[in-house]
């Protein structure tokens, strides 16, 4: 990582109920990367993310392009991040579009009746790299669970921001969805946003990130190339896990194989 | 399909027709009672021609009444979507909330105790101080991400308990006419209001509307969930705040003159949904809109329906609303089995 960092992260801490989610988090990540954020169950990389994206009050200082969190106002931090949750959730049956404008909402663009043509291009530009357009007068409750993962990440592409935080965006999706998806974050991190993305899914993580973190008990243990991070080592001490590996195409494959 | 244009100019066309159809039922409305008037006699008194008595009945006995019923109907069905839109609930309303059953104890109270006759602010106030408690322990019961079922029971709680209360005030009434009075006025009804009942209404009901409007935006955006909301720039627990208080000045505003009138914060969305569609921006101004026809409506129904006593208006509007909240439970009813709690 030898670019200047766009996001930076000092001793961030989190407790919750008196138990220490994250303990002194440190990270420096520069623009235009896919940064898979990989860690077992309750090892803190939701709260993270929350953390990172203001959502979690933490203790500790996060910067983005030099201007602390803390000095942003909300929609100064909203046009900063984009935020993915897990489940994609919609409580309305709105229309896919309306979503996906939803992501001017940090831009002023309050109502996607009335979409501003900046905004409006920007939607649109959301939906083209997400292939949702010809479902965008659809119903979000009426589409599969692929398109509406997708109608989710077109609305936080929508907003532009320069850096995207993703929460197991693959995850109950079938596998071409999943590929669909982090060919997406990928694509996007080419274009020079900076992408964290969660997963669980270590093949993924080695074959589409730049930069692999793990997490395990709310520590950072291991900030690198997926090679190097997710190292036989790092798999068998925090997953408990050993993988095959392989070379395919010129990629890294791994393949999580016997626990234990 | 409904595409973001179509249902902008949807909300438009249905917006306008609901103008109409209340500005309708405002001069039948006014045109109803003992003296019937035709509705160009209406509008020839209203402003200023005809004879005096007509002048007189027109100006001075209903038209408090008219405007009441337009603005307590208006502010409920603004609250109920409002208050659907803030929990991403249908089933979300003032009434099952327990807000005006708790508002009608602080009047009560107030009025028991003697601190104030039926014409003073301490009334009012006194009805949204307890409209906003009921609201805000409702919501801090629920929590964040509250489900229907857990809703439905604080709710019940809350508005049992606002009753419970009530009787209790009834029973300890010194005078059986005044315990008599009290519950009269909490079944609800607009008859001879006058223009002081207005002035001490409006206002909040014109706060808490402005307040309610204020978070318009906000409330699509909350589509999404709190924690989504928050990430795109909404401030969630100032929205939250915003929204039991609007509700609260409204709510209570509307029963210190009116006692209860329930369901019409319920119904109101749900009439709308269908037409132009489930975005809870565009569902606040057509469902105000729609309680005030609503009420307008059933005010002039008391007025006609042949009975020796008086029917009020909130016996009517619950008589109505409650086989129409059963009707959504049925409809509910697999979210209420537990899937989504």
């Amino acid at each position: 990582m030898s670019a200047t960092p766009l996001l930076i992260a000092n001793d961030l801490n989190v407790t919750l109920a008196g138990r220490r989610v994250l303990q002194d988090v440190v990270l420096a990540l520069p623009k235009a990367r896919l940064v898979a954020l990989v860690g077992p169950n309750g090892a803190g990389k939701t709260t993270l993310l929350r953390a990172l994206a203001g959502l979690q009050p933490s203790t500790g200082r996060i910067a983005v392009d030099g201007i602390a969190l803390t000095d942003m106002s909300l929609r100064e931090r909203a046009r900063r991040f984009g935020y993915l949750p897990q489940g994609h959730l919609v409580h309305w049956p709105l229309i896919a579009k309306d979503v996906v404008a939803l992501g001017r909402y940090p831009h002023g663009s309050l109502d996607p009746a009335r979409l501003a043509p900046a905004d409006e291009s920007a939607v649109r530009r959301a939906m083209e790299a997400t292939d949702t357009l010809g479902f965008s007068q659809r119903r979000v409750t009426e589409l599969s669970g692929g398109e509406r993962s997708r109608v989710a990440l077109a609305r936080v592409l929508a907003v532009e921001a320069p850096i995207v935080l993703a929460d197991e965006p693959t995850a109950s999706l079938d596998p071409r969805y999943q590929l669909d998806v982090m060919a997406n974050l990928r694509r996007a991190a080419d274009g020079g946003v900076l992408v964290i993305v969660v997963t669980h899914d270590l093949g993924l993580a080695a074959r589409f990130a730049d930069t692999v973190l793990v997490m395990s008990n709310g520590r950072l243990v291991a900030a690198d190339v997926p090679a190097e991070a997710l190292s036989d080592a790092i798999l068998s001490d925090v997953f408990r896990i050993s993988a095959y590996r392989a070379v395919h195409d010129d990629e890294t494959v791994i393949l999580p194989w016997t626990g234990g | 399909m409904v595409t973001g244009q179509t249902a902008a100019r949807r909300t438009y066309l249905v917006t306008s027709a609901l103008v109409v159809l209340v500005t309708v039922l405002l001069l039948v409305s006014l045109g109803t009672g003992p003296v019937r008037l035709p509705p160009l006699t209406v509008f020839d008194a209203l402003f200023g021609g005809g004879s005096d008595v007509q002048q007189i009945i027109v100006r001075e006995i209903r038209l408090p009444r008219a405007i009441l019923a337009l603005a307590i109907g208006a502010i409920l069905g603004l609250s109920g979507a409002a208050l659907q839109g803030l929990l991403r609930n249908p089933l979300a309303s003032p009434s099952l909330f327990g807000a005006p059953q708790s508002a009608a104890f602080g009047a009560v109270l107030t009025i028991a105790l003697g601190l104030a006759d039926v014409r003073s602010w301490a009334l009012p106030v006194s009805g949204i101080v307890m409209a906003f408690l009921s609201v805000f322990a409702l919501l801090g019961i629920a929590g964040r991400n509250a489900g229907l079922l857990l809703l439905i029971l604080a709710g019940l709680a809350i508005s049992s308990l606002a009753g419970a209360a009530t009787a209790l005030v009834m029973n300890l009434s010194p005078n059986p006419f005044a315990a008599l009075e009290i519950a009269f006025w909490l079944l609800g009804s607009l008859e001879d209001r006058s223009f002081r009942h207005v002035m001490l209404a409006l206002p909040f009901i014109a706060m808490g509307a402005a307040m309610l409007m204020s978070q318009r935006a906000a409330f699509r955006a909350l589509s999404l969930g709190e924690e989504t909301a928050q990430s795109l720039g909404v401030h969630v627990p100032r929205l939250r705040l915003l929204v039991i208080l609007g509700v609260a000045l409204g709510v209570g505003g509307a029963v210190a003159v009116s006692g209860t009138i329930g369901f019409i914060g319920l119904i109101a969305p749900h009439l709308m949904r269908p037409l132009i569609g489930h975005d809870p921006a565009r569902l606040l101004v057509p469902s105000a809109l729609t309680g005030a026809a609503l009420l307008l409506a059933a005010d002039i129904a008391v007025r006609l329906i042949p009975a020796t006593t008086d029917i009020k208006v909130g016996v009517l509007t619950s008589i109505i609303g409650v086989p129409f909240f059963l009707y959504l439970i049925v409809r509910e009813r697999r979210a209420l089995g537990g899937g989504v709690a």
